[in-house]
């Protein structure tokens, strides 16, 4: 754990409570039961605005508290840990967009309302199944938009999407032009298509040529806080959960073999939450962010991989039951994996940065 | 957020920053720029130069080899502040801290927490000078991993302690002053049986076995002990203690083996190893996909362990303590070294393999030694299945096998 001041301390604490007593697993369960393709409760989306998570990292001008990406991975991490469906993470990653390519106007007019909850907005960036910012085709003709964006996280609950283009970031609202096809995912969380047909948008012309690099380095690196906390909690249970099985006569944690198993676990973990807690902080710094958020998210990735599969392979078959939480983690797990960039996109891009 | 240094401290500094750079200009050689300890001080002091015997000197006085460690018996009284800025102000002369081994990464630490006032005045000043060395009495033939079940035996002879038996994996024995060894003084009891004493290498029945390895040289050693007289007042600690001072110096241990893989360094990165051994192409990327991925996925998870070790140091300043990572760290660390020590060789091809002669470059022969010697370090300091073992009872709280 990074070493955190009284703010970040306070910050954690207080959403842990929050995810614990308010927002256990089950309350994903109730919004899963619904089948509301919104997928996320509006009230307790409104109690985190109201403890302020929603503004974390928008200036205190505009209704924030300017904590910055290391305070919102903490609220992250542990919404990751009850799985908590909340347009929270979508909301945050549009409002930076605002907050790096935007105009003062735009600013003045966004950020309040997405740091208040009023306004729930999301990023639309890649166009298929796979993550691939250069391969965009939405185009734009007085500032109308035309083009197809794909899995679209949070989109049924969005009013405001910031749509990236071949001619930059735009800011298109909730209405015509704008058709939405829902894509039930095996996370059960709310994806979908969107059509754009002459959409009105209006562009964020600031933030110069690495303004979609900037915010996809910030989408990387928050989406790894989430994974964090899933990997923490999937890993917590399994550990309780040898420690309580008993097999042999013996509980399970006294063999050899599992032990070990779990010191991979942990010491995977632990180069997890370096690197996933570095790219949060470079995120912060502005020093060497692309770099750092890709080792995050590639961390997140391959840990989170290993160890969700690990959770559900030493639970044994309690492990496979929908009534169990485990599964449900698995499935997560996966959907974010390829968002934001699959490992091997996310080493291709390693690989140019570093000049081979 | 971050917080700003008032505007003293900030003075204190810039006050600081000045001595120190000063002291590198009067003090520090030009033609020692750029290079470094070579295998962490535990060589003997005959290879060492008039220069380096100098700068040696010039750091040892001045108590800035060990710049954290109490003035009073010769450390630096420096705080954590003044030590990074002493860090930073050597890199930035190309220079590089001359005083090191095992007194100062192990045995000063422990000796700090445990020993007697007596014992701090004697031993401590010289290993913060770099005048003495010490090498490490733990493993014995039958008690490596299963490190409690060590027999060599000092009697109680009133005055003194009559020592016998083997150790092994003596790093630097046969360049060493001295020996901080754990020995049995008690066989009825596995772990209470167990004294921590500090031996002369120079004293009667004290014999040193250099052990050539596979990588051809011979850093560790089988030492001998044959009714060698240690004095009652090189205990530290209590007569029983010894277990307890001899784990505390393992942490120190650990920490300080992390990052000590080594890793076939030479010529760069692994890109840049490939780049020149390999082809590439007009774009300048690597010709092989699969060994351009590889090289990726490595120097992700490198990055990944640099920045654990990192937060490993400052979890253990914030908290004052070892970090519960330390193992972990100890495991990663020895392992990548290795990983990258493996790719180093596949990368060169048989030019990679060179063990002497003609028609190989020094990187290139030192490579092969480096990835042959490199497979101690998930071996030494506590195996990695030890630290898996570490891991899983004292992290995780996994019970023993019944």
């Amino acid at each position: 754990m990074a070493v955190l001041n009284e703010e970040q301390e306070m910050l954690r604490d207080m959403a842990r409570e929050w995810a614990t007593n308010e927002s256990p697993v089950t309350e994903f369960r109730k919004v899963r039961a619904s089948g509301e393709p919104e997928a996320f409760d509006h009230t307790a989306y409104g109690a985190m605005a109201e403890m302020g998570w929603a503004g974390i990292i928008i200036p205190e001008e505009h209704g924030g508290s300017d904590f910055g990406f290391l305070s919102a991975g903490l609220v992250v991490e542990e919404l990751g840990k009850t799985l908590t469906a909340s347009p929270l993470i979508a909301t945050t990653l549009a409002a930076s967009a605002i907050m790096l390519g935007g105009s003062e106007e735009q600013k003045a007019k966004w950020l309040p309302k997405l740091a208040s909850g009023e306004t729930i907005a999301t990023l639309a960036v890649d166009e298929g199944p796979h993550h691939d910012p250069a391969e965009i085709a939405t185009s734009v003709s007085d500032g109308k938009l035309a083009g197809t964006k794909g899995f679209v996280a949070e989109a049924h609950g969005a009013d405001l999407f910031v749509v990236a283009t071949t001619d930059g970031l735009y800011l298109v609202e909730k209405g015509d032009g704008v058709t939405l096809t829902t894509r039930r995912l095996t996370d059960q969380r709310s994806h979908a298509d969107i059509a754009l047909e002459g959409a009105a948008a209006e562009k964020l012309e600031n933030g110069g040529d690495t303004l979609l690099d900037d915010v996809l380095n910030r989408a990387r690196a928050l989406t790894a806080a989430e994974m964090l906390g899933m990997a923490q909690i999937v890993f917590d249970t399994t550990l309780d959960y040898l420690k309580q099985r008993v097999q042999f006569n013996q509980v399970l944690s006294s063999f050899q073999a599992l032990q070990h198993r779990m010191a991979d676990l942990f010491a995977g973990l632990a180069q997890m939450r370096s690197a996933v807690e570095a790219g949060l902080q470079a995120v912060d710094s502005g020093v060497g962010a692309e770099r750092a958020a890709i080792v995050a998210k590639a961390e997140a990735n391959r840990v989170l991989h290993t160890i969700s599969n690990e959770g559900i392979q030493l639970h044994g078959g309690i492990g496979m039951t929908d009534e169990y939480d485990i599964g449900l983690y698995l499935k997560r797990a996966r959907v974010l994996e390829p968002t934001w960039g699959a490992t091997g996109y996310l080493k291709n891009r390693f690989a140019t940065l570093g000049g081979y | 957020m971050a917080t700003q240094l008032e505007p003293e401290a900030r003075e204190n500094a810039d006050v600081f920053r000045e001595e120190v750079r000063q002291f590198l200009a009067e003090k520090f050689p030009e033609e020692l720029k750029g290079k470094g300890l070579s295998m962490g001080g535990i060589e003997g002091r005959e290879k060492e130069t008039p220069a380096q015997k100098a700068w040696r000197e010039a750091m040892g006085e001045r108590g800035w080899g060990t710049p954290t460690w109490p003035k009073e018996y010769g450390g630096g009284g420096l705080n954590r502040k003044q030590a990074a800025i002493l860090n930073e102000e050597l890199a930035r002369a190309g220079a590089y801290n001359p005083i090191g081994g095992m007194g100062v990464m192990m045995f000063g630490p422990t000796l700090l927490e445990y020993g007697s006032e007596a014992q701090k005045q004697e031993h401590i000043p010289p290993i913060c000078r770099g005048e003495i060395r010490w090498c490490q009495g733990y493993s014995e033939p039958n008690a490596g991993s299963d490190l409690a079940n060590l027999q060599t035996m000092a009697e109680d002879k009133g005055d003194h302690y009559l020592v016998n038996g083997q150790k092994t994996w003596t790093s630097g024995g046969q360049w060493a002053d001295k020996c901080f060894a754990i020995v049995r003084t008690d066989r009825s009891d596995k772990h209470k049986g167990i004294s921590f004493l500090l031996i002369d290498m120079d004293s009667p029945g004290v014999e040193v076995r250099p052990i050539t390895m596979i990588s051809g040289t011979s850093p560790f050693c089988e030492t001998f002990f044959t009714d060698v007289k240690v004095p009652k007042e090189n205990l530290v600690g209590e007569e029983g203690q010894g277990w307890t001072i001899g784990k505390r110096l393992l942490q120190h241990e650990r920490t300080n083996l992390s990052g000590a893989a080594p890793g076939g360094r030479g010529g760069g990165s692994l890109a840049d190893i490939a780049k020149k051994y390999g082809k590439v192409n007009a774009d300048g990327t690597l010709a092989d996909p699969v060994l351009r991925d590889r090289i990726a996925d490595f120097e992700i998870r490198w990055t990944s362990f640099l920045h654990t070790a990192r937060r490993a140091v400052e979890e253990s300043k914030a908290q004052g303590g070892v970090s519960e990572i330390s193992s972990a760290l100890k495991k990663l660390g020895t392992k990548l070294g290795q990983e990258r020590a493996e790719m180093t060789i596949e990368i060169m091809g048989l030019q990679g393999l060179g063990w002497e002669g003609e028609g190989f470059s020094p990187v290139e022969l030192a490579g092969v030694r480096a990835w042959l010697y490199g497979k101690a370090t998930t071996i030494y300091g506590g195996s990695t299945e030890i630290q898996n073992n570490v891991i899983a009872k004292r992290v995780l709280g996994m019970l023993d096998h019944q």
